[in-house]
């Protein structure tokens, strides 16, 4: 019983030191933003790994949930004969929920764990103690333009997403199955609203996604064991918590957006 | 060379989420329908609105005309004033026009209709309709016909069963 009551300490220290390292990180990362602008090609770097490359699963994935939402929609509303109502339907859904989370778990998957592999290899061949043996802060140098740049991409890539999912549920509705175009684009501008809806949805939860997503890609990837099964380990653990984390914070956030009470 | 291309690639990134944010805003948000902020008002009183809403559209013939702007209500006579937003284009509105609450289908959403009338002056800005017909409100509809049933079924008194009212 004892044991099994300070393994749970143990446990829950361990989790308290750990969230007080990651603070202490995102401080210094913070911290070492302003050094970004006498060194903007940094950014320019990490905004194109980070940004331009994770383009090509952004379009296609956008592309193709807009169109199951066009298709499912259209089946379950023509039995009501509210077909004129999918326009809403697909852009509502997209923009307040399945735009900013998808965009977040595919950007987890294809530029989070890159993030954290990468970190964790430079520190495992020692790339960063030596940075710091010649005085070069890798918090300038390495994490922060790779912070800001994901900070910067996430509410992009939430953009494209969203517009390539609208355009999708359109191409669907409309050209294939013979929704009235005029009532798809109609009903959808009646009823999303543009600070309430897409401000909320788009912008703010696709910025706090950007921020714990890098956050724990980076800091992962710092704290790694310096061998190739830590770095393994510490890429699991990124996409892993980055998903719990996004879907456990859009749960509160759209609590508190579109909660009623 | 290397590092052009990668700002032009970085510049159209960022122009792509730009125009996809731009794209969402004027063609799937109600930004359009700011700026129709045009046309006269006209108020009108009801003693029910039931669920109408502020930019629910107002309608004649089924044309949509405007839509509400403003939803009050007046504090001596406890009726619910709407204010209807007007475009400019229909300025031929007859001054005894009347409108009414309506619902689009079973479930849809409550809208404006308005009743041309017929007289030769028409509806200028800060106008009222006088003519108005509350939304119809489903509980206290159930209720009279529970009352027509009730009084229906114990009026013609001592039948065995109430029997439904009879065929013509």
């Amino acid at each position: 019983m004892s044991d099994w009551l300070a393994a749970w300490g143990r446990f829950v220290l361990e989790w308290l030191s750990q969230l007080g390292r990651a603070s202490l990180f995102l401080l210094q990362m913070l911290r070492a933003l302003s050094f970004l602008f006498s060194r903007p090609g940094l950014l320019i770097k990490q905004l194109h790994a980070i940004g331009v490359l994770s383009l090509p699963i952004i379009l296609v994935s956008g592309l193709f949930v807009g169109m199951v939402l066009g298709l499912q929609g259209y089946s379950n509303l023509v039995d009501f004969g509210a077909t004129s109502s999918l326009g809403t339907v697909v852009a509502l859904s997209l923009i307040r929920e399945l735009g900013p989370v998808l965009t977040a778990l595919l950007y987890a998957g294809r530029a989070g764990s890159a993030l954290t592999a990468e970190i964790g290899l430079m520190r495992a061949t020692e790339q960063i103690a030596s940075m710091q043996m010649m005085a070069v802060d890798p918090f300038i140098r390495v994490l922060a333009p790779r912070f800001l740049a994901g900070f910067i991409a996430m509410p992009l890539l939430t953009g494209i997403f969203t517009a390539v999912g609208i355009l999708g549920g359109y191409l669907v509705a409309v050209v294939q199955l013979g929704v009235d175009g005029g009532s798809f684009w109609g009903q959808m501008q009646a009823k999303v609203q543009l600070f309430a809806d897409i401000s909320n949805g788009v912008f703010i939860k696709s910025a706090a996604f950007g921020l714990v997503a890098n956050w724990i890609a980076l800091f992962q990837g710092y704290q790694a064991a310096p061998t190739s099964e830590g770095v393994s380990l510490a890429t699991t653990r990124t996409v892993v918590d980055t998903s719990l984390a996004v879907l456990g914070l859009d749960f509160l956030l759209t609590a508190l957006m579109f909660g009623v009470w | 060379m290397k590092q052009k291309n990668l700002e032009l690639a970085v510049g159209l990134f960022v122009a792509l989420g730009l125009a996809a944010f731009l794209m969402l805003a004027l063609k799937v948000s109600d930004l359009t329908s700011f700026g129709d902020d045009e046309g006269y008002r006209v108020t009108a009183k009801f003693e029910n609105i039931g669920g109408l809403k502020t930019q629910a559209p107002v309608t004649l013939s089924g044309v949509r005309i405007g839509r509400v702007v403003h939803i009050g209500l007046d504090p001596q006579s406890y009726e619910a004033v709407v204010t209807l937003l007007i475009n400019p284009k229909y300025n031929q509105l007859p001054d005894d026009s009347g409108a009414s609450i309506l619902t689009a289908g079973l479930l849809g959403e409550q809208y404006v209709g308005l009743d041309p009338g017929g007289m030769d002056t028409y509806l200028k800005d800060g106008g009222t309709i006088k003519l108005t017909q509350s939304a119809l409100v489903l509980e206290k509809l159930i209720g009279r016909l529970f009352a027509n049933i009730a009084s229906g079924g114990s009026s013609p008194a001592n039948t065995p069963a109430p029997a439904p009212a009879p065929a013509p």
